[in-house]
């Protein structure tokens, strides 16, 4: 199978990757650029990287955007996974429309939208209920949970539906109650997916900027927030120093965790198959 | 069914997993849409929050005021128009540009050797991972005046004056094709490594060339795969702010961007939530569309 369409798709393959990796290789290489312009390399330094971890303000930015993606993509897989056994075990019920209507919208609404709607939900809340009171790690935290809960529900719920049932079936034929089984069949085989649908929660709530800026209060500036308020101001150094341990991390910890899924998954259905 | 008889004789845990979930998705992504709706309805006033009260309870005589003149004054102007009309445009030709780029790619890696598929696969959603602010920044580096791409043809002699190429609709494309390429590819290759390889080889057998067979065969089988990765796409595109803020000019009226600006700068929250009702209807047919064909990709 070795024809001219094949070498095509290939040249487009690699030509994408090299489109989706460069801009980030030039980025990594220009933070450790002892100059100030972009274009002129004035030999090699790490001192922007010594800027970096001496501006308090970004620091405490990024201490509040981990706790925020933490708390946020905890209750995200959480309630993702009951809504993951809400989409796949019950097939039937009134308003399931409206259900899967609300997991899917989330997922491709513009961030402006989810932003204002959720604005104005906390504005009426706080009129009318007298909470909240004050806008601020608590409102993102509940904007965060809903936007990653989408995601992460579609993650959890694609292995839940490849999942094999006849083991959580006998193990209720056997006399397990249903949360018994659940906890101590079906979650183990749906780990990896729920490692996963973590990972990525994480990943979007660190990420936001837009829907962080509508539901935002005094003393609640994320990490997204303080970025983009410098970046609009132009190319600093700074930030491209900033946005290497970004990139170097969050890249390091997708393929470890991807790695180590993996072999999770393999583990497991050996296991599956000796039994 | 057995276990359906089991659940029927258990209808609390039922309904607890079903209420938690439900329950916060009504409040904070449904209910939300209502008050968008109602704030549309209203308007601006010099208050917190500022906008004037729906429902007025005036010597016994409930008043309820609704004011359309925020949809009036939205569809009566040009600039509006404009900025609805140009963000459907730029989306469709983005979407148009990542389905381009992005079908050849999903094929490459359902066509490579199963062992490998994972391995490319992540090379793809990788970058979609790190942080979408970052990426777009970094080609405000490379497309400015004194950036990169400049830098280095000025330095080879080929131009003399720097090209302008950001703050135009240029980099606007080149920043939203970068940021979305990974969605693309992801449903396409998840549709693509379904397809039946018998098929094509009956193809092959009864005479068809490659190309038959891509356009025969391998397309139509993927039309759930475009249409979701398309919409994934198409519909956050249409309300992008970050990328038409960082790398477009004056003249990238996009919609999320004039939303933006009236909800922050003019802080005119009703002609905001006016604005946002607008989007949301034009939203709804390829919301309805993805929802179906992400559905059908689900089930097997």
């Amino acid at each position: 199978m070795t024809g001219a369409r094949f070498s095509f798709s290939k040249f487009v393959f690699w030509l994408g990757i090299t489109f989706l990796y460069l801009p980030m290789i030039i980025l990594i290489i220009f933070s450790f650029n002892e100059s100030r312009l972009v274009t002129v390399w004035g030999g090699f330094s790490g001192k922007w990287y010594v800027e970096l971890f001496q501006d308090q303000q970004i620091m405490s930015a990024v201490l509040r955007s981990l706790e925020l993606a933490f708390y946020a993509s905890t209750a995200a897989v959480i309630l993702g996974t009951m809504a993951a056994v809400v989409l796949v075990r019950f097939t039937r019920f009134r308003t399931r429309t409206l259900f899967s209507g609300m997991i899917t919208a989330p997922l491709v609404m513009p961030d402006v939208i989810i932003g204002l709607s959720m604005l104005l939900l906390f504005v009426a809340m706080s009129q009318y209920l007298g909470w909240p009171q004050t806008r601020g790690m608590m409102t993102i935290w509940i904007a965060h949970t809903t936007l990653c809960m989408a995601y992460a529900t579609v993650v959890i719920t694609s292995r839940l539906t490849e999942m094999d049932r006849s083991l959580e079936e006998a193990a209720l034929d056997l006399g397990a109650s249903q949360l018994k089984a659940f906890m101590q069949i079906t979650l183990p085989i749906i780990a990896p997916a729920v490692v996963s649908a973590w990972l990525l929660s994480f990943t979007i709530s660190l990420d936001d900027v837009v829907i962080a800026s509508f539901v935002t209060g005094p003393g609640a500036t994320t990490l997204p927030i303080e970025v983009f308020s410098s970046v609009r101001l132009g190319v600093t150094p700074k930030i491209n120093a900033l946005a290497t341990l970004i990139i170097l991390t969050v890249s390091s910890v997708a393929v470890g965790s991807w790695f180590l899924t993996r072999r999770l998954n393999t583990r497991l259905s050996l296991q599956l198959a000796q039994k | 069914m057995k276990l359906a008889s089991i659940k029927k004789r258990l209808p609390s845990g039922r309904h607890w997993i079903l209420s938690g979930p439900y329950l916060w998705l009504l409040v904070f992504f449904f209910l939300p849409f209502v008050f968008v709706a109602k704030i549309s309805v209203a308007e601006a006033a010099l208050a917190i929050p500022p906008y004037s009260d729906m429902f007025d309870w005036l010597d016994g005589v409930l008043n309820i005021r609704l004011s359309f003149a925020n949809y009036q004054w939205v569809l009566d102007d040009p600039l509006y128009l404009y900025a609805y009309w140009n963000s459907i445009r730029m989306a469709f030709w983005s979407t148009l540009l990542c389905l381009m780029l992005g079908f050849p790619m999903a094929y490459a890696i359902a066509k490579a050797p199963k062992s490998i598929q994972p391995v490319l696969l992540l090379l793809v959603l990788l970058p979609s991972w790190t942080s979408f602010l970052i990426r777009v920044y970094a080609w405000m580096g490379i497309l400015k005046n004194n950036g990169l791409i400049n830098g280095v043809l000025m330095w080879l002699g080929v131009i003399d004056d720097p090209i302008q190429m950001i703050n135009t609709n240029f980099a606007v494309y080149i920043g939203i094709v970068y940021a979305y390429l990974p969605f693309m590819v992801l449903p396409l290759y998840a549709n693509l490594v379904k397809h039946d390889q018998s098929l094509l080889e009956a193809a092959s057998d009864l005479g068809a060339g490659k190309l038959t067979q891509l356009l025969r065969i391998t397309l139509p089988l993927s039309i759930n795969g475009i249409v979701a990765g398309s919409m994934l796409v198409f519909i956050p595109v249409v309300g992008e702010y970050v990328i038409p803020e960082l790398l477009g000019g004056t003249q990238t009226i996009m919609i999320g961007k004039v939303l933006w600006q009236e909800f922050f700068n003019n802080r005119d929250w009703p002609v905001a939530s006016a604005l946002a009702m607008i989007m949301v209807i034009i939203l709804i047919v390829p919301i309805t569309l993805f929802h179906r064909f992400q559905n059908k990709e689900i089930k097997p």
